[in-house]
């Protein structure tokens, strides 16, 4: 694990680009949204919703954009990545419209539908204005900048529901730790790979078997690392701080190659949760509220937010009781957000909530597939983070409302309520058709040359 | 690092796995138990999201459903709720179900799989059929004489009709409007409160749940007693009953309202309730001859049901003698409920065949298609056709010319019993006036209806309280409605 290594393959075994498959398989996600969206109308109203075709209209202009900048920007992109997202974010519009029906006097669904056009125009707009994922390395500095920026930000403003991570100007609302997240994964990604053999090679030995890295080497990371942690935890954000702890173990295990430092990560991880859980109020609760859901209701109390939504998934059974006829309305204030997997657990059952679990790590495989395949130290990081930030935060969110572990505020990713998660997540989708055609062109063929920028890139 | 790449993608492989592992316990394993959860409002969403089915009588609907818009849609509502609470009991969406809505909730609220013709299949398609519904043995023109009879004093009334065992009318009063607290708004929550507070207990279902002492009422089962056993064979013989009569073992003097008991004949003593004689052949019957009567009659039946429960009517097994003279002639510890009393008349009048008491006559579907019938059942031979015969003959004289006057109807023949029941500490309080009685047009093969009448009422003068003066007006009403129909 000393030096890179590039497995290039001979250019023959390179898979062809695909782009029909893409296609057809865009058609069959808009059709799925479309399906459940006339679903929703007819178990709702009794009749096919009249702006069913709209909808269908509106997603598939959508897809059939992302669609064309890929054809023609990301030739080599994996065909699965754009479907995925589309099909994720069109059941999320269902379920979020589906959930406005019970809540006439808060409507979301066309809020997010707007949300979801500026992810997918940002998305768009990465695949075109970004040639070469190499071009971000250069920008490590203003990344790190900027996220802490970002971080920092809800600080300044009145908290909502108990957390400090909100920016509310007007009538929008954003959630900077969402963006902070890609640009810290391209800091950390920049910043391990130039420093690898460092981090590697280079250390005292401490603690008997753990090698502690060169001050300078991991300095850097470290710092950010904690500083981010620190702001997060002052801003009662748990379920962030968590997802920024996991990327950078998996990071840095995958950069140096030591199981040394997933252990220190883990019992660092496990000190941190053991001190925040029961000195924190916040926090406290929600570990409590895990232990035993059902305590307000033995007690007298009513049912928590953790119990109704484990009544949603118990009712929804194997089959689901079907789109619209569930009743995990009676979640309460976070149903369209943190808890929007329980009406899909409701609704869909255990088995669409395996088909929905099955994209994501579909999603996760395929930037993995495309970090494996990667010759640059940076590509290979980059795709690593956004994975893995995707895989952690469907683990953190999923995980919590299911009763497996307690319960942090988080979205799930494209299904959720929230304009910066959407908008985010579209931009993470963006990186790894980026990375995924990187990784699937012929080898010997350059990069676009529009996208060949002044400065030849260096590799290592 | 391509190894460790791919180290950290079986590391989100495995967390993704948990995830579904997790979730299947949750949707599969626990699945049951969360919809069992009393914090889990969605049976209740389900359960009141389509009418009730509803309770009948007369093949008229008594209750009926009201299309709230809530997020717990229907809620009940009932037709001359007071009169037939006794029956339908309440189906709150707050305080749960009671009586027949209680005990019929699977018909009436349609997951009783009776109502599905292909349960398994309606089962794995979710359907559930409407609510079906609970046909009465209740008439209601026998329950509104009751109603009316009572006319709010405390009391309570049961009609049977004797070949078949179905409850023609189940009164008890004052009653209640379950309507009032159907919903689960501050109006049922305050109508609730007030009912369960009110010194008249309203909600208690007098004809089934309250035991009284029976009083004189009884000295019928002790007379059935008395000639089943052999102590007395001739009705019209003088029974060597001393006056005054003290209670064997005591020296405490058994008094008697009735004049001419010294020595008086059965027939005598049922006419004119003397407590002397009816006591003395008690003790002469002996506990065991005494307490197998009794339970001929249901009485110490703690499994009695039609098919809301019905309070164990009580006859102590283990008495001394001067308990068990007390006993015979409805004091002591001898209680029973007003269904159980009106047993008693049932029994006398349909021979000494006592049928099982009933009060749903079938359940349907919503289309009308009979789900499950119930018919006739037999309970217990209270006693020998001849000693029925007998009785009967001296019910019919107390009426006649007895004590029972005021329950006489043109066109029929009436066997009756009065009683008034002392009780309370010392005897001080108000006493129970009862009636129990049956009834025969003239033209009928056999007795029409039975009934037992009790009125407590705490307010009337203590000189008026008697079972002939009060209960037995009452009776006739109902017998009469019971005979016309």
């Amino acid at each position: 694990m000393t030096a890179p290594t590039a497995e290039a393959s001979p250019p023959e075994q390179r898979p062809a680009r695909r782009r029909g498959v893409e296609l057809s398989l865009l058609v069959c996600a808009v059709l799925v949204s479309v399906f459940g969206y006339v679903c929703v109308g007819l178990a709702r109203q009794g009749a096919v919703p009249p702006d069913a075709a709209r909808y269908g209209a509106g997603l598939g202009a959508l897809a059939l954009v992302a669609h064309l900048a890929v054809r023609f920007r990301a030739p080599w992109a994996d065909p699965l990545l754009l479907p995925i997202a589309v099909l994720l974010n069109g059941l999320g519009l269902v379920l979020i419209h589906r959930l406005d029906l019970e809540t006439p006097g808060d409507v979301a669904a066309p809020t997010q539908l707007v949300w979801s056009a500026l992810g997918v125009a940002l998305c768009v707009a990465t695949v075109i204005a970004l040639g070469d994922h190499r071009v971000l390395r250069r920008h490590a500095r203003a990344c790190v900048v900027a996220a802490l920026l970002l971080l920092c930000a809800p600080v300044l403003f009145p908290p909502v529901n108990g957390a400090r991570i909100w920016i509310r100007i007007g009538e929008l609302s954003l959630q900077p730790g969402e963006f902070a997240k890609v640009l810290l994964a391209v800091f950390f990604a920049a910043h391990l790979a130039a420093h690898r053999e460092a981090l590697t090679a280079a250390g005292r030995r401490a603690l008997g078997a753990v090698r502690l890295p060169a001050g300078r080497a991991a300095g850097p990371v470290v710092g950010v690392w904690l500083l981010s942690m620190l702001v997060l935890v002052l801003e009662r954000d748990l379920g962030t701080s968590l997802l920024f702890f996991g990327l950078f173990v998996v990071l840095l295990y995958v950069a140096t190659g030591r199981v040394g430092w997933i252990a220190l990560g883990l019992l660092l991880a496990a000190a941190g949760a053991y001190a925040v859980g029961t000195l924190e109020p916040h926090v406290h609760g929600r570990v409590e509220d895990w232990l035993d859901p059902y305590a307000g209701i033995e007690a007298g109390q009513g049912t928590g937010q953790l119990a109704q939504s484990l009544f949603a998934f118990g009712t929804g059974g194997v089959l689901g009781t079907g789109l619209g006829l569930g009743h995990s309305v009676l979640i309460g204030f976070a149903a369209k957000s943190d808890f929007i997997l329980a009406t899909a657990g409701e609704e869909l059952g255990l088995a669409g909530l395996t088909a929905l679990l099955l994209l994501y790590a579909l999603l996760v495989g395929r930037g993995f597939q495309a970090a494996t395949r990667l010759d640059d130290a940076f590509g290979t990081l980059l795709a690593v983070g956004l994975s893995s930030i995707v895989a952690l935060q469907v683990f953190v969110i999923a995980g919590g409302v299911t009763g497996l572990i307690p319960l942090t505020g988080m979205a799930m990713p494209f299904l959720a309520q929230g304009g910066s998660s959407v908008v985010t997540n579209w931009v993470i989708v963006a990186l790894l058709i980026r990375l995924s055609h990187a990784a699937r062109a012929p080898r010997p063929a350059p990069a676009e040359p529009a996208a060949a920028p002044a400065r030849p890139v260096v590799l290592r | 690092m391509i190894r460790c790449t791919r180290h950290a993608a079986w590391f989100c492989a495995l967390l993704l796995t948990a995830l579904l592992v997790n979730a299947a316990r949750v949707q599969v394993v626990e699945s049951p138990g969360l919809d069992r959860n009393p914090g889990n409002r969605r049976a209740d969403i389900a359960r009141y999201n389509v009418p009730r089915g509803d309770i009948l009588v007369d093949a008229g609907p008594v209750t009926g459903s009201r299309d709230t818009g809530g997020r717990l849609r229907y809620e009940r509502t009932y037709r001359d709720g007071p009169l037939y609470a006794p029956v339908t009991g309440y189906a709150s969406q707050t305080y749960g179900t009671s009586l027949l809505e209680n005990l019929e909730d699977g018909i009436l609220a349609g997951t009783d799989p009776l109502l599905s013709p292909l349960p398994l299949w309606d089962g794995l398609n979710r359907i559930r059929p409407p609510g079906g519904h609970v046909v009465t043995t209740i008439r209601a023109a026998v329950q509104e004489a009751a109603y009316r009879g009572l006319d709010g004093r405390r009391g309570a009334v049961a009609a049977i009709e004797p070949s078949s065992g179905r409850i023609l009318a189940l009164v008890s009063s004052p009653s209640y409007d379950p309507g009032r607290f159907a919903g689960t708004d501050g109006a049922s929550a305050d109508a609730w409160t007030r009912l369960n507070g009110a010194p008249a207990q309203p909600m208690l279902n007098r004809a089934i749940r309250q035991t009284y002492p029976p009083g004189s009422a009884f000295k019928i089962v002790t007379a059935a007693a008395a000639l089943d056993s052999g102590a007395v064979d001739d009705v019209d013989a003088p029974t060597r009953t001393p006056h005054p009569y003290v209670l064997p073992g005591t020296t405490t003097v058994l008094p008697d309202t009735a004049e001419g008991c010294e020595n008086a004949s059965l027939a005598y003593a049922l006419q004119w309730s003397c407590n002397t004689v009816m006591a003395g052949l008690g003790a002469r019957v002996g506990l065991r001859g005494m307490v197998e009567a009794a339970a001929g009659f249901g009485f110490n039946d703690p499994r009695l049901r039609i098919p809301a429960a019905v309070s164990r009517s009580n006859f102590d097994t283990d008495m001394s003698v001067d308990q068990l003279a007390l006993s015979s002639i409805g004091q002591f510890n001898t209680t029973a409920t007003p269904l159980q009393m009106a047993m008693v008349a049932s029994a006398v009048a349909g021979g000494g065949v006592l049928r099982h008491p009933y009060l749903v006559e079938k359940v349907t579907r919503a289309g009308g298609a009979t789900a499950e019938h119930h018919g006739p059942r037999a309970y217990r031979q209270a006693m020998n056709p001849a000693t029925a015969m007998r009785l009967r003959e001296m019910m019919v004289q107390a009426v006649e010319e007895g004590t029972g006057r005021k329950a006489a109807i043109g066109g029929a023949t009436v066997g009756g019993k009065t009683g008034t029941a002392q009780h309370g500490v010392g005897n001080k309080g108000t006493p129970y006036a009862w009636f129990i009685s049956w009834a025969q047009a003239d033209d009928a093969p056999q007795p029409g209806v039975a009934v037992a009448v009790v009125v407590e009422d705490a307010s009337a003068d203590r000189a008026e309280i008697s079972g002939g003066g009060s209960a037995a007006p009452i009776a006739r009403a109902v017998m009469r409605a019971a005979l016309r129909g």
